[in-house]
């Protein structure tokens, strides 16, 4: 390995999201999600895992994967399963006015986090929520922050010469393979292609103990209240409605005729 | 009347039926006009006049496409400010979908996804959660932006119309942007594509490999072919096949699912078609809580069984 480049510093950015196996539901005036059952947005654990797995290549001690946040209280939860699996830092931003930060919303306050801590070579994210699943914040981070994106990487390869880091990537459409160069800094999101995430293990849980986790606010990273939350959205929700979960039709044991009777039920439903 | 802007990106001979749903819902809100990032031809052009776009906008440097969706939204951002659109609509793709947020941000714009219906006011309806909620939502700043899903309009096929005046937008090319430097593309596989398709048949890790059966039946239906990401992550077919949370959604008239369990994620992809019938030997897998009809059998057996079924009523 290459002994002259500097010490790489990632920020891995994770949600806390509402668990998928549950029953997960909107409410209140704003019709906001509700976050009582809720755990590391699974998608973000490839992006971890992406970021550990960069350096682990690289080898040496001076890499840096902070894991960041944003968020109420319990959304730290996050950052601490991240520490567990293997992040280096934590950093959480959270705030009451952030409640009911829409994905501009979002984008602007992550984008002030990422700024605030400064010489960050990457930022990783999930290719998606698993609750809000826009797919926008990774995107508009790069706007904001005036980045290149290499979005919905489903392989990342990291270079170091001449002075520079080279990132290249992999990115699958449903018609075409693109091979995708980038300089850093960049703004990453990795699909769940790219790798098999790791689970925290028991000297994991130990280390994480011991790992820092910052808590900012608005102010920290010079945010105005008025530019996030219900106040900064630019976009609402006017109405949610739960759908009724579908009912269980006719199940039928195969006695050696179930592919004709299969037919006769397209049939009758007019679908051939 | 309103102005809708639509982003079509690369046409082609002809217009995809994504753009022509695009431009028949832009119609049904009120003036279209396009933004065309890719060649135009003179059919093309004349495909987006009959579909009422009275003006059509175009990049004025080439190479926008081989930066990573900066240049398109730098493009798509500077078409409605010089269209003054009071609507922007794009497809739903993952890179239509960061299209939009990109031009988002430059508009400060709010930006909704994954709509399956816009309304006359610009609010669009979606679904959250794999389906369990439908929500109506509101852009409140700027003009908004929505990526509509395939599939949810029905097209209108106008004919006539008068050609489109063309207009060029200066775009400057943004500097902080990845470049994509290969690219191959995927064989078609004949087959109706998912987003299209009426009927789609998927298999799953029951398939064991051979995926065979599944296709006869799609074949015997004129549908497309599906899988769960254990068949895709096990290679036995193409990423771009996968249904669910991290592949596709999908609304079809009949969904029959075969040697798949039914996971979350998977129901994530597909718990909106109108009838879903499931093949799987085990009697407790999750997808028959869902199934309009279920068979509790062997899908090696069933599924030609039911291909031979379908051959014979059709000769
Ligand atoms: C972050 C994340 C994202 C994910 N995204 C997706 C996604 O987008 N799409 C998706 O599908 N999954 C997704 N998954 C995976 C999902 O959780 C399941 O693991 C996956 O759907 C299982 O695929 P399967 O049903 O084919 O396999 P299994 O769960 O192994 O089920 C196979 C089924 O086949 C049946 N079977 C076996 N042999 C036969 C036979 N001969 N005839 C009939 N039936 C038979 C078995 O009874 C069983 O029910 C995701 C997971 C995670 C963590
Ligand atoms: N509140 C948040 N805190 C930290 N990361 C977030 C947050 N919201 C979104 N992200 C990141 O952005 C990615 C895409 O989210 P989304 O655009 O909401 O689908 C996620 O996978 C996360 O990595």
């Amino acid at each position: 390995m290459d002994e002259t480049h500097s010490a790489l510093n990632i920020a891995v950015l994770v949600k806390h999201v509402p668990d998928a196996q549950f029953d997960r539901h909107l409410n209140g005036e704003h019709n906001t999600t509700d976050r009582s059952e809720s755990i590391l947005s699974e998608l973000d654990e490839y992006a971890l895992e992406a970021a550990l797995q960069l350096v682990e290549a690289l080898g040496g001690t001076d890499h840096k994967v902070t894991a960041v946040t944003m968020g109420p209280s319990q959304a730290v939860n996050a950052v601490k399963k991240a520490l567990q699996i293997g992040a280096h830092e934590g950093v959480h931003l959270s705030d009451d006015a952030l409640a009911g930060s829409d994905a501009s919303g979002t984008s602007r306050a992550l984008a002030a986090v990422v700024r605030h801590l400064g010489d960050v070579d990457l930022v990783v994210t999930g290719m998606a929520s698993t609750d809000g699943e826009t797919s926008l914040v990774p995107a508009q981070l790069a706007e904001l922050l005036n980045l290149p994106q290499v979005t919905f990487a489903s392989k990342l390869e990291l270079q170091h010469d001449g002075g520079a880091w080279q990132l290249t990537a992999q990115r699958e459409s449903d018609n075409v393979a693109e091979t995708v160069e980038s300089n850093l800094p960049a703004v990453v999101s990795v699909t769940d292609q790219i790798n098999e995430p790791r689970y925290p293990n028991f000297k994991g849980i130990m280390a994480a103990k011991k790992k820092q986790i910052t808590t900012l606010g608005l102010a920290d990273v010079g945010l105005e209240a008025s530019e996030v939350g219900f106040t900064g959205a630019w976009t609402r929700v006017n109405e949610a409605q739960q759908r009724p979960p579908r009912s269980q039709g006719v199940i039928i044991t195969d006695e050696g005729d179930a592919g004709r009777r299969l037919v006769d039920f397209l049939a009758e439903q007019k679908l051939l | 009347m309103a102005k809708v802007l639509v982003y079509i990106d690369t046409p082609g001979k002809n217009l995809h039926k994504t753009d022509r749903e695009l431009l028949t819902l832009a119609g049904s809100l009120g003036e279209p006009a396009a933004a065309v990032l890719g060649d135009l031809t003179d059919g093309v052009a004349a495909e987006l006049g009959a579909y009422g776009a009275g003006t059509v906008y175009r990049p004025s440097s080439d190479g926008l496409g081989e930066l990573l969706v900066a240049g398109k939204a730098a493009f798509l951002a500077a078409a409605a400010q010089e269209s003054q659109a009071d609507a922007v609509l794009l497809g739903n793709t993952f890179e239509a979908k960061e299209i939009a947020a990109r031009t988002g941000i430059r508009l400060s714009s709010g930006v909704i996804t994954d709509a399956v219906a816009v309304n006359e006011d610009f609010s669009a309806t979606k679904s959250v959660f794999a389906g369990s909620y439908s929500v109506n939502c509101a852009v409140t700043t700027g003009r908004p932006i929505i990526t509509v899903k395939a599939n949810t309009i029905e097209v209108a096929n106008p004919e006539g119309g008068s050609a489109p005046e063309i207009r060029t937008v200066d775009v400057a090319v943004p500097d902080a942007a990845a470049r994509i430097t290969g690219r191959t593309e995927k064989t078609a596989s004949g087959r109706p594509s998912l987003d299209e398709a009426r009927i789609v048949v998927a298999g799953g890790r029951g398939v064991d490999g051979n995926f065979g059966p599944v296709e006869d039946l799609a074949d015997a239906l004129g549908a497309a072919v599906g899988a769960s990401r254990a068949a895709t992550d096990a290679g036995w077919i193409d990423h771009s096949a996968q249904i669910g949370q991290t592949g596709k959604t999908v609304s079809p008239q009949l969904y029959i699912s075969a040697g798949i369990s039914g996971a979350i994620q998977q129901k994530a992809g597909m718990q909106t078609a109108k009838v879903i019938v499931a093949v799987n030997k085990d009697p407790d897998a999750p997808v028959f809580e869902i199934a309009d009809f279920g068979v509790v059998g062997d899908l090696a057996t069933v599924l030609p069984q039911a291909t031979e079924e379908i051959k014979k009523r059709q000769s």
